[in-house]
């Protein structure tokens, strides 16, 4: 049997809009007038690798600019320079590793605790159909229920120490999960467990072959939406009351006019946050290495 | 373990199905079919949508009940699934997060990967062992899910419509495939058709159903490989498409019931 007769057709993702002639727009016609411009490859890529940060370089240039020729007062918004000064100088002192550390294991544990939660009940409601009857509605109803609402509430209950603001992520981590895993069980294809059963597999192989590998896009969905949530929500805990972590770094500053700390424990909330994200989809990338639309367009 | 081996394993199955009936609510949609398909046989069914003819298939896979009447595997009752039988779907069905050699190895017991790859190689997918699944074409994958099914040694390998989905030209050298695997191992073939064509060309006999009912069995008594240049073959396919037509279309509303497969809720647990 011979493939010549076969036509392959392959799989692809969409194609890069921007490559596509005749499409119109500044952003697409800056790009192509650059690649023409620039003739070698190798320049061309180090040209599409740069773009995206040539406006924050930009942003922040000029803020340097106004804030050393004084336009900017050092207690509105100190240069960059200071910024960095004031974060080197933190870091050095071992202040700034404590507070990050004091704060990530804050945001972690939370995580483990109502993302793992959130996790185990959406297995659990998307499975077996009795238990999404009884508490599916449950969940939806409470999931209404802004977090920081509570607030005052969990307050009462826990006082201002650790288990409040624990309680605080736990909750609003847990929802994103329980949402995103549930809907990510109900819709595994039903052919494929079908075809499953029919191949000889066991009800638990079922569940670890196609169940669990066909959820997972969704579950990691979850995941990254409850990453962001987890710092939001920490850093509102944090200013609850601590005694530690960058939203104390933040709020002690801000009670002695150290408009440059501040700055950083921002900045440091960002850092962090992006290193979250890039964890999370590099899992993504690992986990969904099969899906074509994680793959390169390069022919097999 | 290859498809090669002449143990009792690869030898066709008796198939015999009598006062099989179904109905989804008030729809009856099988009425008391009564067939027998000899070990080794390859038979094919064919019918307009909606006549029953997968319904039929997946009864006898096991995949749904039947509202009355019995399956017989060599004179022995089976109700569900049984190990012995395999189905190869309209659609491929492969595990998209698995690699294709780790999808023809399903449901075979860890370190079945050489078993895998030579069946593989026997559709002629030898170089996409470690392939996902999303980079082959469709043609590609339903020889994947072939080798998936016949790397059991199934004894009843049942096809619903497999072809239906592809190109013309790859249809015509999937026909060459089975019935060359067909013949090879001497399993029990049934097909589900709408494609005559593709009847005449590949089975031993060829069944009608019309109404739930059986409303042809025609032997084709061609020599293989089946010439589609022969006058006999043009002669046979006339004459069974004649009859499938003869039979207006109904005005019924949905035609195959809605895809009655598992969701993830459907499976009980025990504890």
């Amino acid at each position: 049997m011979t493939n010549q007769a076969v036509r392959e057709i392959q799989v692809t993702p969409l194609p890069d809009l921007a490559d596509a002639p005749g499409l119109g727009g500044p952003a697409w016609a800056g790009r192509t007038a650059l690649a023409r411009l620039s003739g070698t490859p190798w320049l061309r890529d180090l040209g599409q690798r740069a773009l995206p940060w040539v406006v924050p370089v930009g942003l922040i240039a000029l803020w340097q600019v106004a804030a050393s020729l004084g336009w900017l007062s050092t207690r509105v918004l100190p240069a960059p320079s200071e910024v960095l000064k004031a974060a080197w100088a933190l870091s050095v002192s071992g202040e700034l590793w404590t507070h990050v550390k004091v704060s990530a294991w804050r945001a972690l544990a939370g995580l483990a605790i109502g993302g793992g939660l959130g996790l185990a009940l959406g297995l659990l409601t998307g499975s077996v159909k009795f238990f999404e009857t009884l508490l599916d509605s449950t969940v939806q109803m409470v999931r209404n229920i802004p977090a920081l609402a509570l607030i005052p509430l969990v307050i009462l209950w826990f006082g201002i120490d650790e288990t409040a603001k624990l309680f605080l992520i736990a909750v609003s981590v847990f929802f994103p999960m329980y949402i995103n895993t549930f809907h990510g069980i109900k819709s595994v294809d039903p052919g494929l467990i079908e075809m499953g059963r029919s191949y000889g597999l066991t009800r638990w192989q079922l569940y670890r072959e196609v169940i669990l590998p066909g959820a997972m896009s969704s579950i990691l969905v979850g995941l990254r939406f409850a990453l962001g949530l987890m710092w939001v929500i920490l850093i509102v805990a944090e200013t609850i009351s601590a005694q530690a972590g960058i939203g104390y770094l933040t709020m002690n500053a801000r009670e002695f006019l150290q408009t440059d700390v501040v700055l950083v424990g921002i900045l440091l909330y960002a850092l962090l946050g992006k290193l979250a994200d890039v964890l999370a989809r590099a899992l993504e990338r690992y986990w969904l290495r099969w899906h074509p639309g994680y793959q390169s367009a390069t022919p097999a | 373990m290859t498809i090669d081996q002449t143990t009792k394993n690869t030898q066709g199955v008796r198939l015999e199905v009598r006062g099989l009936s179904k109905h989804y609510g008030t729809r009856q949609v099988l009425r008391h079919t009564e067939l027998v398909i000899a070990p080794g046989e390859f038979v094919a069914i064919v019918g307009r949508s909606g006549c029953g003819k997968s319904t039929l298939l997946r009864l006898v896979a096991g995949l749904e009940p039947a509202t009355q009447g019995s399956i017989r595997l060599d004179a022995q009752e089976v109700g569900g699934l049984h190990g012995d039988t395999r189905v190869m779907f309209q659609d491929s069905r492969l595990l998209p997060w698995r690699r294709v050699v780790d999808n023809v190895a399903l449901g075979l017991p860890a370190g079945s990967h050489s078993a895998a790859a030579d069946v593989l190689a026997q559709v002629g997918l030898a170089e996409r062992l470690n392939d996902w699944p999303a980079r082959l074409s469709g043609g590609q994958r339903q020889r994947v899910s072939l080798a998936r099914a016949l790397v059991h040694s199934p004894r009843l390998l049942l096809l619903d419509e497999p072809l239906g989905a592809l190109d013309a030209l790859t249809r015509i050298e999937m026909h060459q495939l089975i019935e060359g695997l067909w013949q090879r191992n001497g399993f029990t073939a049934l097909l589900v058709t709408h494609d005559v064509q593709e009847a005449v060309a590949l089975a031993d006999r060829v069944i009608l159903i019309e109404d739930g009912r059986i409303a042809l069995d025609e032997r084709i008594a061609l020599a293989r490989p089946r010439q589609r240049s022969d006058p006999l073959f043009g002669q046979l396919e006339k004459k069974i498409l004649d009859r499938v037509l003869q039979q207006p279309a109904h005005e019924t509303p949905a035609n195959e019931p809605p895809w009655p497969a598992t969701p993830a809720h459907g499976l009980r647990w025990a504890v």
